[in-house]
C-alpha cells in the first residue's frame, strides 16, 4: 500500500492567507499529504473547518493541533479535558519532569515533546517510555534543530536523540518525525526527513514510518474517536432506533 | 578486488541564485564533513557527475555503502555560494540510464 506523508509540526502563520497558500502548495509539491498545525487552544470550530477546506484545495489533508506547555500535572489534566474534543491531535511540551510523567500517562495526549536544546529537561527515559508505551503516546523529533545548529550543540542533541530512540524503540513507544519550520527553504521531503532519522538511529523502514504510518495512526484513530457514532474503542453506533 | 557498487542521485536546488558546478559540490562536501568528519566524508567517493546550472539540477554519484549518510548529508544543507537555499533529491538509482527515467519529467 502506498505510503501518505505526513507533517504534523508545520508552524504556519493561519492569519496571513497569501504566504500560507504558498508554503501549503510547496509543502503538498514536495509529497506530504497530511499537514498538522499547531493552533492557539481557543480557535473555534468554525475556522478549523475554514482551514481545513483552503489545505483540501491544495490536496492537503489538514489536521488540527494544539501544543500544550502546562507547569504541572493538575494544569495538564485541566487543559486537557478543554480541548480534546477539539483538536485531532494534542502534544504537551514537557518542561519539567511531574508533566513527563503525566502526558505520558494520560490517554488523552498523543504526542510527547521535549526542549530541544535544554538537555537536562529532556525526561525521556526508561520510565517515561513505559508509560507511553501504555497511554498510547508517541515521541515527537522535530528536525528543524538539526538543521539550524551546527557544532557541538547538534553533536550533543544527536547523542540525546540518539538515545531516546533506542529507548523507544525497545518499549515500542511510536516515533514521529516532524518538521517544525515555519521557512519554506527549511522544508524536507519525507523520504529526506526519514533520512535525517537515520542520523539518530532509525533504519529505513523506521525512519519512513515515523513520517507516514505513524503520524497517520494517531490522526486516524483520534478521527475515529472524535466521530459522531464512536463509543469505545472497537465499539461505534451503526444505526439508532427503538429497543428490541 | 570487489567491485564498489555505486548509486546516482539526482539533485534539484532550490533557492535563489544560481550556484555553479564547484559550489554545489563544495556545499555537499562541506555539509558531509559536517557531519561524519574528514574521515566519513572520505569514504563517500563523491562525483558530480553532471550539472544542469540553468535548471539547477545535477547527478552526484557515491557509494552505496555511504548513500543512507550522503542523503542524511544533502537534507541538512542550508546554504549553497552563500545563499539560502535547499537541496532535494529527487531519484536514487544504481545506473545513470535508469535514473533518467525515475526523473520527472519537468526537470
Amino acid at each position: 500500500m502506498k505510503r501518505v506523508f505526513g507533517d504534523l509540526h508545520l508552524r504556519l502563520d493561519v492569519k496571513d492567507r497569501a504566504e500560507m497558500v504558498r508554503v501549503m502548495r510547496r509543502v503538498a509539491a514536495l509529497g506530504y499529504g497530511l499537514v498538522g498545525v499547531p493552533l492557539a487552544a481557543e480557535t473555534r470550530g468554525e475556522e478549523v473547518g475554514r482551514l481545513r477546506e483552503v489545505f483540501g484545495g491544495v490536496g492537503l489533508d489538514f489536521v488540527s493541533r494544539v501544543d500544550l506547555r502546562p507547569r504541572n500535572a493538575g494544569e495538564l489534566v485541566r487543559v486537557l479535558r478543554r480541548v480534546r474534543r477539539r483538536f485531532e491531535v494534542v502534544c504537551v511540551l514537557c518542561e519539567n519532569k511531574i508533566v513527563a510523567r503525566q502526558a505520558a500517562r494520560d490517554r488523552r495526549v498523543d504526542l510527547l515533546s521535549f526542549p530541544l536544546l535544554d538537555f537536562r529537561r529532556r525526561f525521556f527515559d526508561e520510565a517515561e517510555a513505559e508509560l507511553a508505551s501504555v497511554g498510547l503516546s508517541a515521541l515527537e523529533v522535530d528536525v528543524k534543530p538539526l538543521l539550524v545548529l551546527e557544532g557541538a550543540a547538534r553533536v550533543r542533541l544527536l547523542s540525546w536523540l540518539r538515545r531516546e530512540i533506542s529507548v523507544a524503540r525497545r518499549f515500542g513507544v511510536p516515533v514521529v518525525v516532524s518538521s517544525g519550520v515555519s521557512a519554506e527553504l527549511l522544508l524536507r521531503k519525507p523520504r529526506e526527513m526519514a533520512a535525517l532519522g537515520f542520523l539518530f538511529g532509525l533504519d529505513k523502514v523506521s525512519g519512513l514510518d515515523a513520517v507516514s504510518r505513524n503520524a497517520g495512526a494517531i490522526v486516524e484513530r483520534n478521527r475515529e474517536k472524535l466521530s459522531a457514532g464512536f463509543v469505545a474503542p472497537g465499539i461505534r453506533v451503526v444505526k439508532e432506533g427503538r429497543d428490541c | 578486488m570487489k567491485r564498489v557498487k555505486r548509486r546516482y542521485l539526482a539533485l534539484q536546488v532550490d533557492g535563489e541564485g544560481v550556484p555553479s558546478r564547484r559550489e554545489l559540490l563544495d556545499a555537499v562536501w562541506v555539509a558531509v564533513a559536517r557531519l561524519y568528519g574528514e574521515y566519513g566524508a572520505r569514504m563517500t567517493g563523491l562525483a558530480l557527475i553532471n550539472y544542469d546550472a540553468e535548471r539547477k539540477t545535477g547527478v552526484l554519484r557515491t557509494s552505496l555503502a555511504t548513500l543512507n549518510l550522503v542523503r542524511a548529508s544533502i537534507a541538512t544543507i542550508k546554504s549553497v555560494a552563500g545563499n539560502e537555499a535547499a537541496v532535494h533529491v529527487v531519484a536514487v538509482s544504481g545506473t545513470i540510464k535508469a535514473l533518467h527515467k525515475k526523473i520527472p519529467k519537468q526537470m
